[in-house]
């Protein structure tokens, strides 16, 4: 059984003190003991950004990709391996805006993979700009009398793009946020997480105490996670009362449900060696 | 003109998008080589899905030939438009087949009165027949097939294993109509003919540069490609996609190319041979993840179809101008091959060559060809299976790792590639990176280690070079003490070798070497060839001929002679050849 000894890095952490990162660094490993799952079968991938570097602590397979790509990567990985549990970190820049075209259609696939946003609604590696989830108004180096636009809805883009699981976390909250990532990580299809990470350095407004005033339970409430329209209608709360926990969940047929002759096989297995392709030739005569 | 041609046919078919023209002109080919002879075909179409105007040129001969002729002896026109475009590019005494009923000229419309004329009724053949519009073409196949006093037997043949049996019935039956009429109404009145020969034993197959990428992509082993619709790459796309589920593949359609080439390069990390492909567009769009496979050393196969640019250029037609930009496309510097088959079997040798070395060496490999070679048909003889066997460098298969030593992903060893392992192996953490990292894969920013994973990245650039001294890098075709030496690659090389056999006294002292690896570029091999040379003429299909600024680079000198084109139009032989000419 691995443990959290197994999971440390000789890495040193370079995330600010106190950032909400070291939340989500936490509950992931927890949760990977809690899932009992071995290191050398879970894929860790992140993009670009602070975010990107759980690559660097966590113990387990990673690839650090490129800004905005970790979902078609991790597609990659999962298709051609399902055996393996691949969990994609990314941050809001990362995957609202670099890569949110990806976002759409990973959600439509449905393939078995989890992805977990740090959404700290700023982007702090490159030293604090807007992203597509700063609040209207929010004031950065890039936009110094407040961002024009309204924030995107990533909960409620991810519900009505038909999201199986579709569930929001706080890195305040450590121990419910690894029971969230466990069950986003066993859930059978395409789990996404998106995780209020306050940004100490960047973001004067999403504070911990912003975060603490408003933040309240799913659960609490009786939320009926199997009823996407009011899912839909939980997803727009803002303001005063914002939600977290299971959003909507069910169990419906992955990308490689519809792949009948690999399904749940890895590739890697399947025989490379003398494909025969003498038929396919003799049918060009 | 009294004397009969036989053996010797360069036909068009011609007419509006979506009218089957490019499979028609495809039986007819393959009718000829099922007769025994050598074949070509290459079509031509717009970027639309219906009107326009469509052509496909199919040419067969008892001698072996390797792209499509300057001129048309018979043209199969299916409207009036295909007739008024093409009918200057019909020979003395040409033909054209047609429906009268469709296309009414008048003479001063034709402009010539040479040109026989064999109206067939089309339409009102598959209007008796109760068949759709589409099977027009079949008609006007059986005319042809009279025409040239050619065996009915072998089209119908050729359509049996084209076709559903349904469909291949009726359009069997409209090609006997077509037939009939033709050969009771023009009994010998035209001067070409086709005969069945005896082949000479090698069997052959009838394929495009798509297709050959495709088969050699299976039997590379490849498990896994990705890709975003773009002409001219697409069709490999469509062959693979019908055979994922025979041959145990994921083919499947990203949402961008952006997407395409991480999902691939995933699919390689994760331990299966992977490809994507695309073309200039999409190159551009993949560019990053490019870089990425550089960084992380995953090896991936990228088929890049150039078309004619910048931008979106001529979305359907053929260019060679993107060689710079694949050899140098990404930031930061790290090794990647660039390899350009100039033929339909090289399209499917070099694939295979191309998994081998992406694999050995843990880099990108690109395969660049073109629409013009994409899509044209070729006649290779029955590929050899085995003449490139399965070389997957350090990769290691064993399910669990055994080693005392921790697993490092990116180890520093002497020749620069380190052993592979996948996700998945038990005992084996297995980390890459896009960031600068250290052997296990970790982040780094130390600027020694800095120089020293360049430096290893670069050595297998090195371990490279001297592997691929043993591969055919180059091709010289020609006497190798000829004084004169065409320098071309990729797809130029059939019109350059139709082009070698039009210039007649002069033939003797002129040799033509085809490049087949650009980068790293064959210096050495390059210089030995060109040493003999006196005059060197480099024939490309674009407009600051990147090959001569590439033999500049490693050879510093330069060429003597640029023959370019970058209409989007391959060359014809005969142009091609009275260029060469000029400068001999």
């Amino acid at each position: 059984m691995v443990t959290l000894e197994d999971l440390k890095t000789p890495k040193k952490n370079t995330w600010c003190p106190g950032c909400g990162n070291f939340g989500i660094l936490m509950a992931f490993k927890k949760a990977l003991i809690q899932l009992g799952l071995e290191r050398d079968q879970v894929v860790l991938v992140s993009g670009i950004g602070c975010h990107g570097k759980m690559v660097n602590y966590v113990n387990v397979n990673g690839f650090h990709g490129i800004h905005g790509r970790t979902l078609p990567l991790a597609t990659g990985i999962k298709l051609a391996n399902p055996n393996l549990t691949v969990v994609c970190f990314a941050g809001d820049a990362d995957c609202y805006d670099e890569g949110w075209g990806h976002f759409s259609h990973a959600i439509r696939r449905n393939i078995d993979i989890t992805l977990i946003v740090h959404n700290n609604m700023v982007l702090g590696l490159t030293t604090g700009q807007t992203t597509a989830t700063s609040q209207k108004g929010f004031r950065t180096k890039s936009t110094p009398f407040g961002s024009i636009p309204p924030a995107l809805n990533p909960i409620a883009h991810a519900l009505v793009s038909n999201g199986t699981f579709v569930g929001r976390g706080y890195s305040g909250d450590m121990m419910s946020l690894t029971g969230l990532m466990a069950e986003a990580i066993k859930h059978r299809g395409f789990a996404f997480l998106d995780v209020f990470q306050p940004c100490v350095t960047f973001n004067y407004l999403n504070t911990y105490d912003w975060f603490k005033e408003r933040v309240y339970k799913l659960e609490e409430e009786g939320h009926d996670y199997t009823d996407r329209q009011k899912a839909i209608k939980k997803s727009f709360q803002w303001k005063d009362h914002i939600p977290v926990g299971v959003f909507y969940k069910e169990e419906r047929s992955t990308y490689l449900d519809g792949l009948p002759h690999v399904k749940n096989q890895a590739l890697t297995k399947i025989p490379m060696e003398k494909v025969a392709i003498t038929s396919l030739l003799e049918s060009m005569i | 003109m009294f004397s009969v041609i036989v053996n010797k046919i360069s036909m068009m078919i011609g007419g509006e998008a979506g009218a089957g023209i490019t499979r028609s002109g495809f039986l007819f080919a393959k009718a000829c080589l099922r007769g025994g002879l050598h074949v070509f075909g290459t079509n031509d179409y717009q970027s639309l899905i219906r009107g326009g105007h469509n052509f496909y040129i199919a040419r067969a001969d008892s001698e072996e030939i390797y792209s499509q002729a300057d001129t048309i002896d018979l043209l199969l026109a299916l409207n009036k438009e295909t007739i008024l475009l093409h009918k200057d590019e019909l020979v003395q005494n040409g033909g054209i087949v047609y429906d009268e009923e469709e296309s009414t000229l008048t003479e001063g419309e034709l402009g010539r009165k040479d040109l026989k004329l064999f109206t067939v009724p089309l339409t009102a053949t598959v209007k008796e027949l109760g068949g759709t519009p589409i099977m027009r073409n079949t008609v006007a196949l059986g005319a042809t097939t009279a025409l040239l006093t050619y065996d009915l037997d072998i089209l119908n043949e050729v359509m049996r294993d084209t076709f559903k049996p349904k469909v291949a019935e009726i359009n069997v039956k409209a090609a006997k109509k077509g037939y009939d009429y033709a050969r009771e109404k023009y009994a010998s009145e035209f001067d070409y003919r086709l005969e069945r020969t005896t082949p000479n034993g090698k069997r052959k197959i009838f394929l495009t540069g798509s297709e050959a990428v495709g088969l050699g992509c299976i039997r590379a082993g490849c498990k896994f490609y990705a890709g975003y619709p773009m002409t001219p790459a697409t069709p490999v796309h469509h062959f693979l996609a019908q055979l994922d589920r025979e041959y145990g593949m994921i083919v499947m359609q990203a949402e961008s190319e952006i997407a395409a080439i991480n999902m691939t390069a995933g699919a390689s990390f994760a331990g299966v041979r992977a490809m994507t492909a695309t073309s200039g567009g999409g190159f551009c769009l993949m560019s990053e993840g490019l870089g990425m496979t550089g960084m992380t050393e995953t090896p991936i196969v990228v088929m890049v179809a150039q078309r004619h640019g910048p931008s979106t250029g001529l979305p359907t037609y053929s260019c060679q101008a993107d060689l710079r930009f694949t050899i140098h496309a990404s930031q930061g510097e790290f090794p990647r091959i660039v390899i350009a088959p100039g033929d339909v079997e090289e399209c499917f040798y070099k694939t295979m060559d191309a998994f081998n070395l992406a694999e050995k060496f843990q880099i990108p490999a690109i395969l660049l060809t073109d629409k013009y070679l994409a899509e044209s048909h070729g006649a290779p003889e029955f590929f050899d299976q085995d003449r490139i066997g399965i070389n997957r460098g350090r990769l290691m298969t064993n399910d669990e790792y055994a080693d005392e030593e921790e697993y490092k992903r990116h180890k520093l060893t002497e020749d620069g590639v380190s052993p592979r392992a996948v996700p998945g192996m038990k005992g084996a953490i297995v980390r890459t990176n896009a960031d600068e990292h250290n052997e296990s894969g970790y982040t780094t920013e130390d600027s020694e280690l800095t120089t020293r994973m360049a430096d290893k990245r670069f050595k297998k650039l090195d371990t490279l070079v001297r592997n691929l001294e043993s591969y055919e890098t180059t091709k010289l075709y020609g006497s190798d003490e000829a004084e004169v030496t065409i320098i071309g690659w990729g797809s130029t090389k059939g019109p350059i070798r139709e082009a070698m056999k039009l210039l007649g006294k002069e033939r003797q002292n002129v040799n033509y070497l085809q490049i087949m690896y650009l980068n790293p570029f064959p210096a050495a091999k390059v210089r030995r060839i060109l040493k003999s040379t006196t005059k060197t003429i480099v024939v490309e299909n674009n407009k600051t001929s990147q090959l001569s600024s590439l033999i500049r680079e490693h050879l510093l000198t330069a060429v003597d002679h640029k023959i370019l084109k970058y209409d989007g139009r391959p060359f014809n032989p005969g142009e091609l050849s009275r260029r060469i000419m000029e400068v001999l």
